[in-house]
């Protein structure tokens, strides 16, 4: 698999010189090496041990190079949340749509483009930030993305900007997204002292296409900024997930994201965050809803580096049928990050006595003055709030889906932005078959 | 409405009633009383239907139907409402959304057209009057972070929602202040009617002040040992549970 990629990256280099500035084909070339040089991780790696990728590295995949499908702004209706003025960049089967693409109104100094566009004209935006966040190192998934990287959303949001209705990116696959592999990358920066939603989807069209989707979004919050990142992962089930999003915030700024992965036969989301100076505040929630043999696995990953950070993580999984769930919480305390203040949980909810989660917090801790705790459950529903709700008169099914619903909401509830907040209340209602 | 004939239950293994028998009619109050570990809250989840109580002997009619034969959520469509002693906190759905659902549940069984969210508060904001409450407790989760005396609150509330036709509080006063107290004894007061029936399973005479009883009965080792008016409860409050154990000691 790996030499296929490798022809494939020269003979796409080769062709596209004329295409890529100058600075970028080094990064390229640096990030296909690296690529080569570890291949593919193996179940042997620690990182990867309960995440069955097989599928993914021993498949042949071919480059996504767009859709021919004739799509109407009506075919993307259901996943705009109601909102279609709403700033939206549509990528279908890993290349951007400029006809299916919407830019609302914007305040000024806000700029919203496909990575092909900014590649070249904002060279010197993505000199500074592309690939300066998301390491290529022991990430062989992070470095096939940069090596391969031409699609993907940028999101600029100049200082003191309030951009006041959330930026969209959504990526949509096909029927003939089949056997094709995309490496979306996404650059959000956020400056000094602005205010952001940006919401990320990968949705399909059809509900049984196999294929591979590798994104990693960069994420820079500059100092005092405030950001909402939601992220949707809705795939085929029987597709692959593999994402990375890495955010760097600075000194006083605030964070929070929501992750949703209900797609996918096998999903992974990796979420680093580096906290780079003081008084930060990081909010990392996220549910994973998995039936049938879908694997869902998260890893999180928070960097305290500085003093006086608050980092604050809930992951939540509902688990039916044979699936599984992995989480993995790493909280990673420097020496000099003293009065952290981190708190992690997880809790899991099994529906059926087939499915099957692991989960692992992780926390190394250097500093001595810090409040750092974790908590981690594996469980069913609670058979006296199931009586409770019985002795009120709701059938026994229609209790367990109003707990299990209630499960989730208490971690959907989270998300500041109305309306996004109201589609992940209704997809999970969706998939719980109503209340 | 309610006849109960040589109950016996147990849990886990272990009987707990032994041999109940206990008449209820409509326009009846009826207190239920005993020491700790005398079966009486057993005696309330059974009826309710609990699951994790197994009748192992007896019967019970509840308004001609075999009561034991029904599902908790089918009694409670029959109109019949426990008021759990520790109500549970259901994070993540709020109090009006739990409310309307169990409303609409009971109406469709009992084939009545369900309401929407806004005629259920138009509905609601009556009722809160019954428990001297603002609109705002509604927007809140099922019991979450309630204090103590707000969840039993809570439901005297839903009694007064779903309008059961056997109401069964149990300790109902346990951890109230003498405020909440009062409120709470003042809503099941306006809930009672000629064809409704209540039953307060309490350790004290204290609540029996505020909702006086027609009937008192006191429960000793899974048994009704002693039934009596309501000046029964008065000269327990006086004399302690222990007098009675000796005396149906001696009389054994």
């Amino acid at each position: 698999m790996t030499e296929a990629i490798v022809q494939e990256f020269e003979a796409r280099s080769g062709a596209a010189t004329t295409e890529a500035p100058e600075w970028l084909e080094p990064i390229r070339r640096a990030a296909m090496e690296q690529f080569t040089r570890t291949g593919f991780p193996s179940a042997r790696d620690e990182e990867w041990r309960f995440t069955p990728i097989a599928p993914v590295t021993q498949g042949t995949w071919r480059p996504a190079t767009g859709s021919g499908a004739a799509l109407s702004p009506r075919d993307l209706a259901p996943f705009l949340f109601g909102h279609a003025e709403w700033t939206t960049l549509v990528f279908l089967d890993g290349v951007y749509s400029d006809t299916l693409s919407f830019a609302g109104p914007m305040p000024a100094g806000v700029r919203v483009m496909g990575l092909a566009d900014a590649i070249r004209a904002d060279g010197a935006l993505l000199g500074r930030h592309l690939g300066r966040h998301a390491s290529i190192e022991g990430s062989p998934f992070t470095a096939l993305n940069a090596a391969m990287m031409r699609e993907g959303g940028v999101v600029h949001v100049g200082a003191g900007v309030d951009l006041a209705e959330p930026v969209h990116l959504l990526f949509v696959s096909t029927a003939q997204a089949a056997g094709t592999a995309a490496h979306p990358r996404n650059l959000i920066v956020i400056e000094r002292g602005a205010r952001a939603s940006i919401v990320e989807s990968y949705v399909t069209l059809v509900p049984d296409g196999s294929y591979w989707t590798n994104p990693v979004t960069e994420v820079a919050v500059a100092a005092g900024a405030w950001v909402e990142h939601t992220r949707i992962q809705r795939e085929s089930e029987r597709a692959y997930h593999v994402g990375l999003t890495h955010v760097d915030q600075q000194r006083d700024s605030h964070y929070r994201s929501f992750s949703l992965a209900m797609g996918a036969a096998m999903s992974r989301h990796n979420l680093h965050v580096r906290l780079n100076d003081e008084n930060i505040e990081t909010l990392m929630y996220g549910l994973y809803l998995t039936r049938g043999d879908q694997v869902a696995d998260t890893h999180t990953a928070i960097y305290h580096d500085q003093p006086n950070c608050r980092s604050w993580e809930v992951y939540k999984g509902i688990l039916d049928g044979r699936s599984r769930g992995v989480f993995n919480g790493k909280v990673l305390v420097k020496p000099e990050a003293q009065k952290t203040d981190a708190k992690q949980t997880n809790r899991n909810l099994l529906l059926s006595d087939l499915a099957r989660v692991d989960t692992k917090p992780q926390l190394e801790i250097f500093a001595d003055d810090v409040k750092c705790t974790h908590g981690a459950t594996v469980g069913r529903l609670d058979d006296v709030a199931r009586f409770y709700a019985r002795s009120r008169g709701l059938p026994r099914a229609a209790a367990d889906r109003l707990l299990t619903y209630a499960f989730a909401a208490e971690v959907v509830d989270e998300v500041a932005l109305l309306p996004v907040r109201q589609e992940l209340d209704r997809l999970v209602l969706e998939r719980l078959g109503g209340l | 409405m309610l006849e109960i004939r040589d109950l016996h239950a147990s849990a886990g293994g272990k009987g707990i009633l032994k041999g109940i028998d206990l008449t209820v009619n409509a326009g009846e109050v009826h207190a239920v009383m005993g020491p700790n570990g005398s079966g009486k809250s057993t005696l309330a989840q059974v009826l309710a239907g609990h699951p994790a109580y197994e009748v192992t002997g007896g019967s019970i009619r509840y308004r001609g139907q075999d009561l034991l034969e029904l599902e908790p959520e089918e009694r409670a469509q029959a109109g019949l409402f426990l008021a759990f002693q520790y109500p549970v906190e259901i994070p993540g759905v709020s109090n009006a959304y739990f409310l309307r659902a169990a409303y609409n549940e009971i109406r469709k069984a009992n084939g009545l057209e369900e309401v929407d969210s806004m005629d259920f508060l138009d509905l609601l904001e009556e009722k809160l009057k019954i428990v001297e409450w603002e609109p705002d407790i509604m927007s809140r989760a099922v019991n979450s972070g309630f204090s103590g005396g707000e969840k039993k609150r809570n439901e005297i509330l839903q009694m007064a929602v779903l309008e059961p036709t056997l109401a069964i509080l149990d300790e109902t006063d346990s951890g109230l202040d003498i405020d909440a107290l009062r409120i709470v004894a003042a809503g099941v007061n306006k809930l009672r009617r000629p064809d409704n029936a209540i039953i307060v399973v309490t350790h004290y005479q204290r609540l029996l002040n505020y909702i006086v009883p027609d009937f008192v009965h006191v429960l000793s080792a899974g048994r009704i040992v002693k039934s009596g008016g309501k000046e029964l409860a008065l000269e327990l409050e006086a004399r302690g549970y222990e007098w009675l154990d000796d005396a149906v000691g001696a009389a054994s």
